[in-house]
C-alpha cells in the first residue's frame, strides 16, 4: 500500500503520540476542540466513544490504539479532526483524536518515500508512506484501511 | 432529487401504482365479477396506461395495452362476462405491461403474442362477429375513418391551465377537422368571468388515426370534461349524428348543420315544435351523456392528494428531529432562569415542536393495505402451483405505519405466507381427514396496540411440530439435548439461520433461509416476533412494530456516569431494586413482580461501569410480547424525546444498542436494544430449568 504516483497533495498535519501525521485534506470536515464524548459499553476501544457533530453521532477513534502508542490524558492542544471516508461504500464521519494540530501544507510527492520493509513495530498497511519535511519525518496513515481492519 | 424531474420516472412511478389498482381490481373482480365500479377502475387504469405510456415513448407498452383495454371495454359494454379466463389473461398481461415498463428493451415477444392470441381467443369466444370486429377496426390504420367530437371543458378548466385551443390544433393536426364553436352556455357580458370557460366545441374529424389516439388527445382533460367521441355512422338515427354526417360532405354545411341543431334545441324548449322521437332521442342522449359523466365523477375521487419524493420527506423529518433536539436544549436552559415571557415563549415552541413533529410522522403513514394487496396475488399464484386451496383474509388495512416500514416489509410478509402456504396448510384431503374445511385459511390482520403496530399471520393448517424443531435443534446444536424450553422459546428457533424443517427443498421454501430474513428484517425495524401455535389448528405469527422509525417516547436512565434511553413503550414499571436482592450475588437475579419472577439484569455489570453503585438501585422493567426482563439502573431520570440516530458501521458490532439521540445538554447517550437485552434476560432461564 505504498504511495506510488508522485502526487503532490494538500495535507492536514498533527501530533499523535510524539509523532507527525498527515492525512488529506480532503477528507477533513471540521476540527473541534475536545467536546465531551459518550463511551459505548462493549464497543472495540480503538472506536470507544460517541461524540455529537453538529447533530450528527459521530463515532471517535484513537489512532493510538491502531500504533501501539501510550494513551496520554488530553491536553490544551488536543483537538478531534473530523474526517469522512467511505466503509462499506457509504460515507461515514469519524472523528480522529489528535495531540495537536499544526497546519494544512502541501507534501511534495517526491518527498514521499515508500513504507520500509523493516525498523517499523506499526503494521505495513496502515501506512502510506513516509514523508519529509525540513527535518521530520511525517506518517501519512491509510486511514481507510485502518477503519476497515478487523 | 434528480430522478424526480425525470417525467419518464414520473411516469414509472405513477405506471406502478396504476398497474397495483388494476391487479386489486382483477382480483376482486374476480370474486364479485358483477361490480361495475372494479370493472371501470380496472378500465381506468388501463386506459391512462395506454394513454401517458405512449405520450412518454413506450409505444410497445401502449399498443399492448390497447389490446387488453379493448378486452374489458367488450366487458364494460357486457358483450363479454368478466370470466376467471379472462382475468387470467389480464393478470399476465399486467405483468407483461410491467415489463415493457421496466424493462422495455429485453421484452419477450412472444409471451406478449402468446398473451394477445389468448385474449383474442377470449374476446373473439364471447362476442362473435361483432366484437371481433370492433377489435379489427382499431388496429387497422390505415382506412380513413370520420369521427364526431363533443368537447365542453370544465368550467374551470382555464384557471387550471388547460388550453381548449391546443387540443383543437392537436385535433386538427391528425386529419381534416371542421371545428364549430357551440356559445349555447354564454352567459351576458356583464357576468362574464374572464378565467372560466363557457364554450364547447363540436368537431368533425376525419383522420386515419384510430379512437384512441383521439382519446389521447383529450387524456388530461377528460376526467373533467364533457367529451363524446363517436364515428359517424350513415346509418344513424339521430338527428346530431345525421348533421355531422353531411358535414363530412362540405365545412360550410357543418356549420350550418350545427347552427340548425341549435335552433332545434331551443325550439324544442321553447314549444316542443319538434317530433316526440327527436325530443326523446335528444333527451335520451343528454341523459345518457350527462349519466356516464356524473358516473366518472362519483368514481374518480377528486384527487386532494400531492406526489411529494420520499427524499424530501425524510429531510422534513430529519429536521423536524434537529428541531426537537434544539428545543431540548432550549427548555434545559430556560429551566434556570426566572424570566416568565422567556418560559411562556418556550411553552408555545414546545407545542408547536410537538405538533410539527406529530405532522411530519402523519405524512409518512401509509395505509397497510397497500402492502397487503400485493398478497392476495401471491396467495393466489401459490395455491394454483400447490393445487391447494386457500383463501386469504385481511382485516385492518387502514392501519397506518411509517412508509419505509410497509416497504421493508413486503419481504418477512413474502416469506411468512409463503411458509404457510407451503408447510402450514394440507392438501384437502388431508384438511378434509381431520375434520377441517377443505379450504384453507390465511388471515392478515393488523392492528394499534400502544405506540406499536401488531401485524399477524394467522393460518388454520397443522401447526408448528415441537417435536420436529426440537430434534432439529439439538441436531444442529442450537439448543442442549433434553434443555426444557418453553413453547415461545423453542418457535423462536426456527428464526435460526440455516433452520428448516422441511424433509425436501421445494421451490418455495426449506432451505432456511426464509425465516433468517424475516427476523433480521423485523430486528433492524426494532421490531418483535411472538409466534403461537396449537397442533392441528393452525399457527400465528405476530409482528410488533413501532409506529415511526424517526422519533420515539424514550425514558432517559443513568447506569455509572452514562445516560440510556429506552423505548418508553417496552416499559412497564419502575421499582426500587429490594436490598436483600442487591446483596445477594449467588447468580440467581430473579424478581418477584406481585408473584410472578422476572429475571432482571444489573447494566453497570454488563456494561462494567467503574463507578460505584448508587445506594438506591433502580429496576425498570420492560417487555417484549410476552417476556418481561428487569433492567437495574442507578436512577431513572424522565421521559425524553428521542430523535433515533443510527450508529455507524464502527459500532455494528455493539448488540446492546440500537441507536443513539443527542440529549438536551448536547451530549449523546445510547438507546437500549430491548429485543437483544430481553434475550438476554431469557438465557437465565433455561439455564434455572436445567439446575
Amino acid at each position: 500500500m505504498a504511495v506510488n504516483d508522485n502526487q503532490t497533495f494538500e495535507a492536514l498535519t498533527f501530533a499523535l503520540g510524539g509523532e507527525i501525521f498527515a492525512i488529506n485534506a480532503n477528507l477533513v470536515r471540521e476540527i473541534l476542540d475536545m467536546i465531551p464524548q459518550t463511551e459505548v459499553p462493549g464497543s472495540r476501544p480503538f472506536v470507544g466513544g460517541l461524540i455529537n457533530v453538529r447533530g450528527k453521532v459521530v463515532p471517535l477513534a484513537d489512532l493510538r490504539i491502531k500504533f501501539d502508542m501510550k494513551q496520554t490524558p488530553p491536553t490544551i492542544d488536543s483537538r478531534i479532526v473530523v474526517v469522512e471516508i467511505p466503509l462499506d461504500g457509504e460515507p461515514t464521519m469519524v472523528g480522529l483524536l489528535t495531540d495537536k494540530v499544526y497546519e494544512v501544507t502541501e507534501i511534495g510527492g517526491a518527498s514521499i518515500e515508500d513504507t520500509p520493509d523493516i525498523g517499523m513495530r506499526w503494521r505495513p498497511d496502515f501506512i502510506k508512506g513516509i514523508g519529509k519535511r525540513r527535518d521530520e519525518f511525517i506518517v501519512i496513515p491509510n486511514i481507510e484501511r485502518i477503519f476497515t481492519s478487523e | 432529487m434528480t430522478d424526480s424531474n425525470d417525467p419518464t420516472q414520473t411516469f414509472r412511478e405513477e405506471a406502478a401504482e396504476l398497474l397495483a389498482d388494476l391487479e386489486t381490481a382483477l382480483l376482486s373482480l374476480e370474486e364479485r365479477p358483477d361490480d361495475r365500479d372494479l370493472l371501470d377502475t380496472a378500465f381506468r387504469a388501463l386506459h391512462t396506461l395506454k394513454g401517458s405510456g405512449a405520450m412518454f415513448g413506450f409505444g410497445a407498452m401502449a399498443a399492448f395495452t390497447h389490446h387488453l383495454e379493448n378486452a374489458f371495454d367488450q366487458v364494460r359494454r357486457g358483450l363479454m362476462a368478466p370470466n376467471s379466463a379472462l382475468i387470467d389473461v389480464a393478470l399476465a398481461s399486467k405483468d407483461h405491461i410491467r415489463g415493457l415498463i421496466e424493462h422495455p428493451d429485453r421484452v419477450n415477444k412472444e409471451e406478449g403474442a402468446r398473451l394477445l392470441d389468448l385474449m383474442a381467443k377470449q374476446t373473439g369466444a364471447a362476442s362473435g362477429p361483432t366484437g371481433s370486429g370492433t377489435v379489427t377496426a382499431d388496429k387497422d390504420l390505415g382506412t380513413p375513418g370520420t369521427w364526431r367530437i363533443r368537447f365542453r371543458p370544465a368550467p374551470d378548466a382555464l384557471e387550471r391551465g388547460t388550453n381548449p385551443l391546443l387540443l383543437l390544433d392537436e385535433l386538427r393536426a391528425m386529419g381534416s377537422a371542421t371545428v364549430v364553436t357551440l356559445t349555447e352556455a354564454l352567459p351576458p357580458v356583464e357576468e362574464i368571468n374572464p378565467n372560466r370557460c363557457y364554450l364547447a366545441w363540436d368537431i368533425v374529424l376525419t383522420t386515419t388515426q384510430p379512437r384512441s389516439a383521439i382519446e389521447d388527445v383529450f387524456i388530461f382533460v377528460v376526467d373533467d370534461s364533457e367529451l363524446t367521441i363517436d364515428p359517424v355512422d350513415p346509418e344513424a338515427k339521430r338527428i346530431g349524428e345525421i348533421l355531422a354526417d353531411r358535414g363530412e360532405v362540405a365545412a360550410d354545411t357543418v356549420t350550418d348543420a350545427v347552427g340548425r341543431q341549435k335552433k332545434l334545441g331551443q325550439l324544442l324548449v321553447d314549444d316542443g315544435a319538434v317530433t316526440e322521437e327527436r325530443i326523446h332521442s335528444a333527451l335520451a342522449e343528454q341523459a345518457h351523456v350527462r349519466n356516464k359523466t356524473d358516473a366518472a365523477k362519483a368514481v374518480v375521487p377528486a384527487s386532494n392528494s400531492i406526489r411529494v419524493p420520499a427524499e424530501r420527506l425524510d429531510d422534513l423529518m430529519d429536521q423536524v428531529g434537529e428541531l426537537v433536539i434544539s428545543h431540548a436544549r432550549l427548555k434545559q436552559l430556560v429551566a434556570s432562569s426566572a424570566d416568565l415571557q422567556i418560559k411562556s415563549v418556550t411553552e408555545e415552541i414546545e407545542r408547536l415542536s410537538n405538533g410539527l413533529r406529530d405532522t411530519a410522522i402523519g405524512i409518512r403513514m401509509v395505509p397497510i393495505g397497500t402492502l397487503f394487496g400485493r398478497f392476495r396475488r401471491l396467495v393466489r399464484d401459490l395455491s394454483q402451483d400447490m393445487a391447494k386451496d386457500v383463501s386469504l383474509t385481511m382485516s385492518g388495512e387502514e392501519t397506518e405505519l411509517d412508509k419505509t416500514m410497509i416497504e421493508r416489509l413486503n419481504d418477512p410478509l413474502v416469506h411468512i405466507i409463503r411458509n404457510s402456504l407451503d408447510h402450514g396448510l394440507e392438501k384437502a384431503e388431508e384438511r378434509q381427514a381431520a375434520g377441517k374445511p377443505p379450504q384453507g385459511l390465511i388471515h392478515l390482520s393488523a392492528r394499534h396496540a400502544g405506540t406499536q403496530v401488531l401485524i399477524s399471520i394467522k393460518d388454520d393448517g397443522r401447526g408448528l411440530n415441537r417435536d420436529r424443531i426440537r430434534a432439529k435443534a439439538e441436531e444442529q446444536e442450537l439448543i442442549q439435548p433434553g434443555a426444557r424450553l418453553s413453547d415461545a422459546d423453542l418457535f423462536q428457533l426456527i428464526f435460526q439461520p440455516g433452520f428448516s424443517t422441511a424433509k425436501a427443498v421445494t421451490s418455495l421454501s426449506g432451505r432456511g433461509v426464509g425465516m433468517d430474513v424475516v427476523k433480521r428484517t423485523i430486528d433492524s425495524l426494532r421490531g418483535t416476533i411472538d409466534v403461537t401455535s396449537t397442533p392441528g389448528a393452525g399457527t400465528e405469527i405476530t409482528l410488533g412494530l413501532p409506529l415511526t422509525l424517526a422519533i420515539i417516547d424514550g425514558l432517559l436512565v443513568r447506569v455509572g456516569a452514562g445516560r440510556f434511553v429506552m423505548p418508553l413503550s417496552a416499559v412497564e414499571e419502575c421499582v426500587e431494586l429490594p436490598v436483600k436482592e442487591d446483596v445477594r450475588h449467588t447468580g440467581r437475579n430473579f424478581l418477584n413482580i406481585r408473584g410472578s419472577l422476572v429475571p432482571f439484569i444489573r447494566l453497570r455489570e454488563m456494561f462494567s461501569s467503574p463507578l460505584p453503585a448508587d445506594p438506591y438501585q433502580k429496576v425498570v422493567i420492560i417487555s417484549v410480547g410476552e417476556r418481561r426482563v428487569g433492567l437495574v439502573v442507578d436512577q431513572v431520570l424522565g421521559d425524553h424525546q428521542t430523535v433515533i440516530k443510527s450508529l455507524s458501521q464502527l459500532h455494528a458490532d455493539t448488540k446492546a444498542f440500537s441507536g443513539a439521540t443527542i440529549l438536551g445538554d448536547g451530549s449523546v447517550a445510547l438507546i437500549l436494544d430491548i429485543g437483544h437485552l430481553v434475550a438476554l434476560g431469557q438465557t437465565f432461564e433455561p439455564r434455572r430449568n436445567v439446575s
